[in-house]
């Protein structure tokens, strides 16, 4: 089948209503916004003129019309989240407490099914691995880095390369690494950890089928798409600290590595929390790494892409749902723990 | 934001630091071996997309048989792959230009939509007084935190079967075809940016000087008014921040798509061709690696020239709060 420019047309057309709706929604919104407080504003000019020529009462003043225009201006948003977000939540966790095809109520059966199966245990076990080592090592590599990279040169370059995986897809960075675990039975080693390990003298390996090894390796893809995160925000945090602090530490005659934990952490502590807290919740919700390297198999599985599989691919929604609703349950203390965190830093 | 004036203060430091010469040697050493260690680790973090880059330009034979630092040993390039993944003939080889245009049709209006509704929420949280502004606040700010994992099986239900309640048809079913259902993937994409992007603009326009939406409103201007004349132009660089970043996650998206708009090239994005291409033809590695770049290439030119308003807008979102 060779590729056929005129197929495509219909697509564009899509997208050129996809276009004018978002003109005539906008755009008919505003102009509503502009055209029907002016009609109104006109009229009542007009009674005022008539009232004052025939020397009837004036009418009363119209209630502030501000809460209209607030209606207007949130009904969008407002529609889009209670239509996409709200409702669907809740009906998620109705769901999780029914059967497959959502027809009778099972009561807490699917998160018993989670906490029995031992195929499941086992995600949520990748899962609890993948949100302790991600976060923790990326915001790791990602302060020490920006410590190393303030004093340096070229520092914009380097810390560009580090950032650059942040623009590429989860898919696209999995394609990137999968090559890298590349294996071939005979012949060289087209991949680059087999070819090190080759030339150091060892055997080479199918990395992604040996559990619990692929696992990590897998993480190490998440890691190095998100440390560039980490080190962005820390390095503003930590080109933020006040210069006459370190000044004053500097005179009192302080050790970099002192300088470095009673100067440096205290100070960039709020960003620090802010990065690990960010990358954790990122972390649970891992998906496409694991979909892409291995789909799941070889003891890879992960909660959101088990929740996929169950939801869509084997149509059990009570599972997929009770997933689902076990993700959300796993991210509230981590928010809750951030709001804390805000307030005392107001307060303080 | 939090990064603003001593920026450069902390520069200036270290040329006015140790007095004796050993201590001025250790400095510079220091200081080299900073530049040094950062260059190798930024060079390491790189090798493997440039492994990945150098391999998409080798002969398919060449990729298969030998690894891709040979090619500078005995360079030999071509742009076969690309050819063949981008317009290939076999339905095996590829088909990208159909899942780029699907790509492009997708973001697109999946960038504009939220941009627009979340500008117009954030303005009539920020500067309209109404009742239970406040809560409207707390509840979308709220909202960021619910995985869009809870709302994916209801929500294509919505579309597949439409909403009924007690026997009464509120909304039809979508019955969307091929490339109808961007539509689909539009509505989900700007449903799940939405808490995100008021919360951010929110933080920009609520900033905003209040003194001159006072005056606007003492000549006469009305709530629109304000909002295109005054507010619009002065929030542009928010607004292009929160686009890059509506763009990156959009374009490199793979579970909604995966969901919401199939598989087939009518609708699939680039990820999701890619991500069935690494599961069925996983060592079909000279269609992988044009592939991988193929959908790489876009984003990152993106993100190259508008790095800046990324960052800025990284840091507003996080380090704020």
């Amino acid at each position: 089948m060779e590729f056929d420019f005129a197929e495509e047309q219909p697509k564009f057309l899509m997208l050129m209503y996809g276009l004018i709706a978002f003109v005539a929604v906008v755009g008919g919104l505003l102009l509503l916004l502009d055209v029907v407080p002016a009609w109104f504003a006109r009229r009542r000019e007009a009674q005022l003129v008539a009232a004052s020529a025939s020397g009837a009462p004036l009418p009363r003043r119209p209630k502030q019309r501000e809460g209209l225009f607030a209606l207007f201006f949130m009904l969008p948003t407002v529609l889009l989240l209670t239509i996409g977000l709200v409702v669907p939540a809740i009906r998620t966790t109705l769901l999780s407490l029914m059967d497959r095809d959502s027809n009778e109520w099972v009561g807490l059966a699917n998160y018993s099914w989670m906490f029995s199966e031992s195929s499941i245990i086992r995600v949520l076990t990748n899962s609890l691995i993948w949100v302790i080592l991600v976060p923790l090592v990326a915001t790791g590599f990602g302060l020490i880095y920006a410590v190393l990279v303030d004093k340096a040169r070229f520092e914009a370059v380097a810390k560009s390369l580090i950032f650059l995986p942040m623009a590429i897809s989860f898919v696209g960075a999995s394609i990137i690494w999968k090559f890298v675990y590349a294996y071939r039975g005979d012949g060289d080693q087209i991949g680059l950890l087999n070819h090190i390990v080759v030339s150091l003298g060892g055997e080479p390996k199918q990395w992604l089928l040996e559990s619990p090894l692929n696992t990590l390796l897998l993480i190490v893809i998440m890691i190095w798409i998100q440390a560039g995160f980490a080190m962005v925000v820390l390095s503003a945090a930590i080109k933020a600290i006040p210069g006459d602090i370190v000044e004053a530490a500097r005179l009192d005659g302080v050790s970099p590595w002192q300088m470095f934990w009673q100067i440096t952490m205290p100070t960039i502590r709020p960003a620090l929390i802010v990065v690990v807290v960010t990358l954790s919740i990122a972390t649970l919700k891992v998906f496409d790494i694991v979909r892409t390297a291995t789909n799941g198999n070889y003891d890879t599985s992960v909660i959101a892409n088990e929740m996929y599989n169950q939801a869509f691919r084997y149509g059990e929604n009570g599972q997929g749902s009770a997933l689902a609703v076990f993700l959300f349950i796993l991210v509230i203390p981590i928010v809750i723990y951030q709001i804390r965190n805000l307030r005392q830093q107001r307060e303080g | 934001m939090t990064t603003t004036t001593p920026t450069v203060a902390v520069g200036t430091q270290q040329t006015d630091g140790p007095k004796t010469t050993a201590g001025r040697v250790r400095k510079r050493l220091n200081s080299r071996t900073a530049t040094l260690v950062s260059i190798v680790i930024a060079v390491v973090w790189t090798i493997p997309t440039f492994g990945l880059f150098i391999s998409s330009l080798r002969p398919e034979d060449e990729i298969k048989t030998t690894g891709w630092w040979t090619a500078f040993t005995k360079p030999q390039f071509t742009l076969e792959n690309y050819q063949q993944v981008l317009f290939g003939r076999s339905s095996s080889s590829g088909q990208l230009a159909s899942y780029f245009i699907n790509s492009l049709a997708i973001t697109i209006p999946s960038v504009l939509f939220p941009l627009a509704f979340a500008s117009l929420a954030a303005y009539a949280l920020a500067w309209i007084n109404f009742r239970g502004r406040d809560w409207a606040y707390i509840a979308i700010f709220a909202l960021q935190i619910v995985p869009l994992q809870m709302a994916l099986v209801p929500l294509l239900k919505f579309f597949s079967t439409g909403v009924t309640v007690a026997g009464v048809t509120l909304m039809p079913a979508w019955d969307l075809v091929d490339e109808q259902k961007f539509a689909q993937v539009w509505f989900a994409h700007t449903c799940f940016a939405l808490p995100f992007a008021v919360y951010l603009l929110h933080n920009f326009i609520s900033q905003l000087p209040g003194d001159l939406m006072e005056a606007a409103r003492v000549d006469g201007a009305g709530h629109p008014k304000i909002f295109r004349t005054i507010v619009l132009p002065l929030i542009t660089p928010a607004l292009a921040a929160i686009g890059i970043f509506q763009f990156l996650w959009v374009w490199n998206d793979l579970l909604v798509a995966l969901i919401f708009a199939g598989g087939g090239d009518e609708t699939a994005p680039l990820t999701v061709r890619l991500a069935e291409m690494a599961g069925t033809r996983g060592n079909e590695w000279q269609r992988l690696t044009a592939g991988a770049f193929v959908s790489i290439v876009v984003p990152l030119i993106v993100f190259l020239s508008l790095q800046r308003y990324f960052v800025r807008g990284l840091l507003a979102g996080s380090v704020k709060g």
